[in-house]
């Protein structure tokens, strides 16, 4: 094995993720186990991936936004708005084809909208997507008109409760967006253009980038993502709740990037490593729960976790750690 | 007229058409007894909004206050309920934690080069994740200074109760706009908001100064929290969910520019207002229900930060315009 496949094998994401299952294993022997019931696989572990699929999908579609230097505080709204579109139209008896449409539809108008506010009027991020995470689960209540709206069509409720190849469905649609979104970023120049967006959006600009259309396109996308993730999140409970659907995920959406070692400052990004986060986050939280600690001891946890890595990235540690090891060098100039 | 004063003088007229447009639908509204149930309503939001003010005016965010809110009620019930500490002692003891925590987050901020948003994320899930530690349920503040506390109103000509708490956060308004026009604190944080690097070479101590922000938007949440307690007489770790939201968007009503360096404190107090009155709007109206508040708060911030681009835009090329006679 050469040196830079150990390299890679070495990233902070890969021993994080790794430490955290270990702890899981030794804190639990049967963690790993997986057994087959009813053609579907079971098991903490299987568990965790089916956990984490919502924050792993909005998770590949925050990534772009913040590689483009933005933020998206609205998906979690989002996620109720299009939870709350797909109960309503189902509960009224159309076709699966319409209700996916509109709510998939809901998603990327939500996004136009961002982008829009971010790319044309040119407002900041943070304080553009703040307009639909307060105004969004309004929107959302009226769609269900405040009531919780639960549903049955069979159908819907198979993507978010359903299995193929034994997988259950949230895993397969996760799989299959982070690898498509994969491909498309590295596969094309799209990656390289977001990048350049976001390491300096005025110099792409003149470099010939159309980076308003680009801008306005990366926002669509993540809300799209977060449509997705709220059919799923609706489909799992078989209802929608406009007030408690995707509450907080936009934060852990950013905190799955984060830890996927993308920066906040834009510029290099990377989707599986996002996706990675997530499911780390997902089994500390998995972990924390099986041991017995009541749910909220995650959001310590949590803190911590963002602490170290703000400590670990920052210039300032960059700037110690260039010292010490110039430091080091000088020493052993002098010894020879 | 300087435009430096139209989005306050745009805030305050949206305030005054609202309040005519729901006294001319509800003539009750047009009381001392609705006034003083106002002041008190808003207590806790607008001593929280005052703290955001400063944060925002710097060029930076918090989004940990909701959670402070909640730690400092919870600590408040298990200090007087189940430690028997004087509540005038519990006060003093969760506004000093409260000002470390912020100092600590501000800490962060400047020494570690971070995104306020991030820092104080951090500290939000840590606020409430501690609180939740400290008690799952929700335990009840029983002493007698509370009922002391409660029983301290002003009866005002036309029967309204003008509260203690009320009082306490016009109190805080007023010391706000003082130290923010007033005191060279405050022109440090305008000055860092405007532009951090000039604001350095000019000597302002940046790195005092951001400490200090945090610390003071702690110790309002704290203040705050200490207000919320008084309206439940009770500590629960899941209070004050989503308040952030609220007092950002107090200040941003309020046309306080969100990149900084330009505001007012007087136009936070009508933000704070305007959410009130739409919130009582609907309660006095009945049919409505309360997701219209989300909706016309999340329009008026829409509306606001348009308004504040397009001010922005304009006095750019007046500036330019100038610089083109000049020359």
């Amino acid at each position: 094995m050469n040196a830079s496949v150990l390299a890679s094998l070495a990233k902070p994401q890969y021993v994080a993720l790794g430490l955290v299952l270990l702890i899981n294993w030794l804190l639990f022997p049967n963690f790993f186990d997986i057994r087959i019931q009813d053609g579907r696989l079971f098991g903490s572990i299987i568990d965790v991936f089916n956990r984490g699929a919502p924050v792993a999908i909005l998770a590949v579609g925050m990534t772009a936004v913040i590689a483009t230097k933005g933020v998206d505080l609205s998906v979690g709204a989002v996620m109720a708005v299009a939870g709350a579109a797909a109960a309503t139209l189902v509960q009224a008896g159309h076709p699966l084809g319409v209700v996916l449409a509109a709510a998939l539809g809901i998603g990327l108008l939500c996004g136009l909208w961002n982008g829009f506010l971010v790319a044309v009027l040119d407002l900041q991020p943070i304080i553009a997507t703040l307009i639909l995470m307060v105004a969004g689960r309004g929107i959302a209540q009226l769609i269900t008109e405040g009531f919780i709206v639960t549903f049955t069509d069979p159908a819907l409720i198979f993507v978010g409760t359903g299995s193929v190849l034994g997988l259950p469905m949230p895993v397969i649609i996760a799989l299959v967006l982070t690898v498509a979104a994969t491909l498309v970023m590295r596969r094309t120049a799209l990656g390289l253009f977001i990048e350049a967006i976001g390491v300096n959006r005025s110099a792409s600009s003149y470099a010939g980038l159309r980076s308003k259309l680009l801008l306005i396109g990366v926002y669509a996308f993540c809300g799209l993502c977060a449509s997705i993730a709220g059919l799923i999140a609706a489909a799992d409970i078989r209802g929608a709740d406009a007030n408690n659907a995707g509450l907080w995920l936009e934060l852990d959406a950013i905190l799955a990037v984060v830890v996927g070692g993308t920066s906040l400052l834009g510029g290099r990004f990377s989707i599986p490593l996002s996706v990675l986060g997530a499911i780390i986050i997902q089994a500390m939280n998995t972990g924390i729960l099986v041991s017995g600690f009541p749910p909220e001891f995650n959001l310590i946890v949590k803190a911590g976790v963002i602490i170290l890595i703000l400590v670990v990235q920052s210039p300032l540690a960059t700037r110690l750690w260039g010292f010490f090891s110039s430091e080091s060098r000088n020493k052993a100039e002098k010894r020879s | 007229m300087n435009p430096r004063l139209w989005p306050l003088l745009a805030t305050i007229t949206i305030f005054a058409i609202a309040y005519a447009i729901c006294v001319w639908h509800f003539p009750n509204l047009w009381s001392t007894r609705v006034l003083g149930n106002f002041l008190t309503d808003n207590a806790f939001l607008g001593i929280v909004a005052v703290g955001m003010t400063f944060v925002i005016l710097s060029g930076g965010i918090d989004l940990s206050v909701g959670s402070v809110i909640a730690l400092t009620t919870v600590l408040l019930a298990v200090l007087i309920s189940r430690m028997g500490v004087h509540p005038v002692a519990a006060f003093v003891i969760v506004l000093v934690v409260a000002t470390l925590f912020g100092s600590a987050m501000g800490a962060m901020i400047h020494f570690l080069e971070v995104p306020a948003f991030i820092v104080t994320l951090a500290g939000m899930f840590l606020a409430r994740g501690a609180a939740s530690v400290l008690t799952q349920d929700s335990i009840p503040i029983d002493h007698e200074f509370y009922s002391f506390i409660s029983s301290l109103t002003y009866k005002m000509p036309g029967g309204g109760r003008l509260s203690f708490i009320g009082v306490l956060m016009v109190l805080v308004f007023v010391v706000g706009i003082i130290v923010a026009h007033r005191t060279r604190f405050g022109s440090y944080v305008y000055a860092l908001g405007g532009n951090a690097v000039s604001a350095g070479l000019v000597g302002v101590p940046a790195a005092r100064t951001t400490i200090s922000i945090y610390a003071l938007s702690s110790f309002l949440a704290a203040l705050s929290g200490i207000v919320f307690s008084f309206y439940t007489k009770a500590g629960y770790p899941l209070a004050a969910v989503g308040v952030e939201l609220d007092a950002i968007a107090a200040v941003v009503i309020g046309g306080t520019l969100l990149t900084g360096g330009y505001g007012f404190m007087l136009g936070t107090f009508v933000g704070v207002m305007i959410q009130g009155l739409i919130q009582m709007y609907i309660i006095f109206d009945g049919t409505l229900s309360s997701w219209w508040t989300k909706i016309v708060i999340g329009a008026l911030l829409f509306l606001f930060i348009v308004l504040q681009r397009v001010l922005v835009f304009a006095s750019k090329r007046r500036w330019r315009g100038w610089k083109a006679q000049q020359a």
